[in-house]
């Protein structure tokens, strides 16, 4: 299972990293040659929050990865794909900011108070920066065990994600995305939880 | 009807009309599925020959009716419409069709006719959508009596001198431009003449968010977005949302005393 140390730092992450890379490049390619529909900018805003979803998802997965089939190098890669889903989130707010508001302050205050599924998105948001500010060495030696406890804000912060896109749902009859990530999601902060009791009760016998 | 002739002139808009491939492409129309490209992908599914419409409830003729009897007395007119969909994007559409007052009046509704209900074809193999209960099926839309009579409703069957694209509701397809789209149902097989508000499909899905008026105003907004702006599909910056959808003038005076808010 385990890549020999070569080829993991020295090929399969970089080539995680081009992968990753993709989604945008496909939008950016969408845009020149004009495929993305009728709405391009809805294309657009919705695709790059669905990939911070995504990210976030595949971020949470590696350490159940290893806890289940036990594929611990993937671990390795925990960090560059939770910078992928601020990444993915950040270009998705400022489309929203820019060519869904064209920068109209109040307009947007207004939403984030007003519309339950931004002030969400915000918030979600608004919690991935102080992760994506402690992701470097230096930031994670300092902080020590207060890093980890940090760090679990990316469980809130996912449902919060998630939240968001069900609000967002433009009609509530089209939730079959919404559900998929909720299913997901649910699987993944469901295994912590069951690890979580386990370890609770191995250490009570 | 002479009348209605200046009323409509004044209507008429000098905006661009959106790109056929983007009227045709770009759907909201749940029986063939949820996503914008489905009803392009799936419509051709649908068989609109043969084609009835059943007419009854509170009329002195009502009767099933072929779809060439339907439309015989009629000849084509052109109407280039705004359309703007509650989810805030917008088009220009040139339509083909006739007055809907025109095909109403030969039914000869009577006194206690004070709403028309609509009801779209049911039919899971041509419409493969409906196999799942996203909404009540039929597709269930309504207008009080003086909207269905005013001079800018209108029934299309064409757009862009074509014959209706199944996706955009084909054969006969209501238009009530100063009304949020969905307000136009597609696909109609059912035409009532009915004295109580008609239930509408949206309705009943979101009561909080699809009144039945529905009617286009920048200052109601939806529970879940704004409507004080909307994006006119092939434009780069958005556009501020006209009351009644830029049809103030013709039919403000139907919602005179009304307060639109309670009634959005």
């Amino acid at each position: 299972m385990q890549l020999p140390e070569p080829y993991f730092s020295r090929g399969f992450k970089p080539a995680v990293f081009v992968l990753a890379l993709l989604p945008l490049a496909l939008l950016g390619w969408g845009v020149w040659h004009d495929t993305l529909g009728a709405n391009p900018i809805e294309t657009i805003t919705r695709s790059l929050g669905e990939w911070g979803l995504r990210f976030l998802l595949l971020t949470l997965l590696l350490s159940t990865l290893r806890r289940q089939i036990g594929w611990g190098q993937g671990l390795r890669l925990r960090r560059m794909l939770g910078l992928f889903a601020f990444f993915y989130g950040t270009l998705h707010l400022l489309s929203y900011l820019w060519l869904d508001q064209f920068f109209d302050w109040p307009e947007i205050g207004y939403d984030i108070l007003e519309r339950p599924f931004i002030t969400v998105g915000m918030l979600a948001f608004v919690l991935m920066v102080p992760l994506a500010a402690t992701s470097f060495k230096a930031a994670i030696r300092r902080l020590g065990r207060d890093w980890q406890r940090l760090h679990r804000l990316i469980y809130p912060l996912s449902l919060l994600g998630v939240l968001h896109f069900w609000w967002l749902a433009d009609s509530k009859a089209r939730t079959d995305m919404p559900l998929v990530y909720t299913v997901l999601l649910l699987a993944l902060l469901g295994e912590r939880l069951w690890q979580w009791r386990q370890q609770r009760q191995r250490q009570q016998r | 009807s002479a009348a209605g002739l200046p009323l409509l002139a004044n209507a008429a808009t000098d905006e661009a009309s959106t790109p056929y491939d983007d009227i045709t492409q770009y759907n909201n129309f749940y029986e063939f599925g949820t996503g914008k490209e489905d009803p392009a992908k799936h419509a051709h599914l649908l068989k609109t020959s043969p084609w009835s419409v059943t007419v009854d409830g509170a009329c002195a003729k009502p009767g099933k009716l072929t779809l060439e009897d339907i439309l015989k007395p009629h000849p084509d007119q052109e109407r280039i419409y705004r359309l703007r969909c509650v989810e805030g994007w917008s088009m220009v559409i040139p339509w083909l069709g006739f007055p809907l007052a025109d095909l109403l009046k030969r039914f000869e509704p009577t006194s206690q006719a004070k709403y028309v209900r609509f009801e779209t074809l049911v039919d899971p193999k041509q419409m493969p959508g409906q196999k799942r209960q996203v909404l009540e099926w039929p597709y269930t839309e309504g207008l009080r009596i003086d909207e269905a009579m005013h001079p800018l409703s209108f029934i299309a069957t064409g757009l862009y001198g074509k014959a209706l694209p199944g996706q955009n509701g084909a054969p006969l397809r209501l238009v009530v431009p100063w009304k949020y789209g969905f307000k136009s149902i597609k696909s109609i097989v059912r035409i009532s003449f009915v004295e109580q508000e008609p239930h509408t499909s949206w309705g009943r899905s979101a009561p909080d968010e699809y009144g039945f008026y529905a009617n286009v105003n920048p200052d109601v907004d939806h529970p879940r977005w704004s409507q004080r702006k909307e994006r006119r599909i092939g434009e780069f910056r958005k556009r501020d949302t006209l009351a009644f959808n830029g049809y103030a003038e013709q039919v403000a005076s139907l919602y005179s005393g009304m307060d639109l808010r309670k009634n959005f």
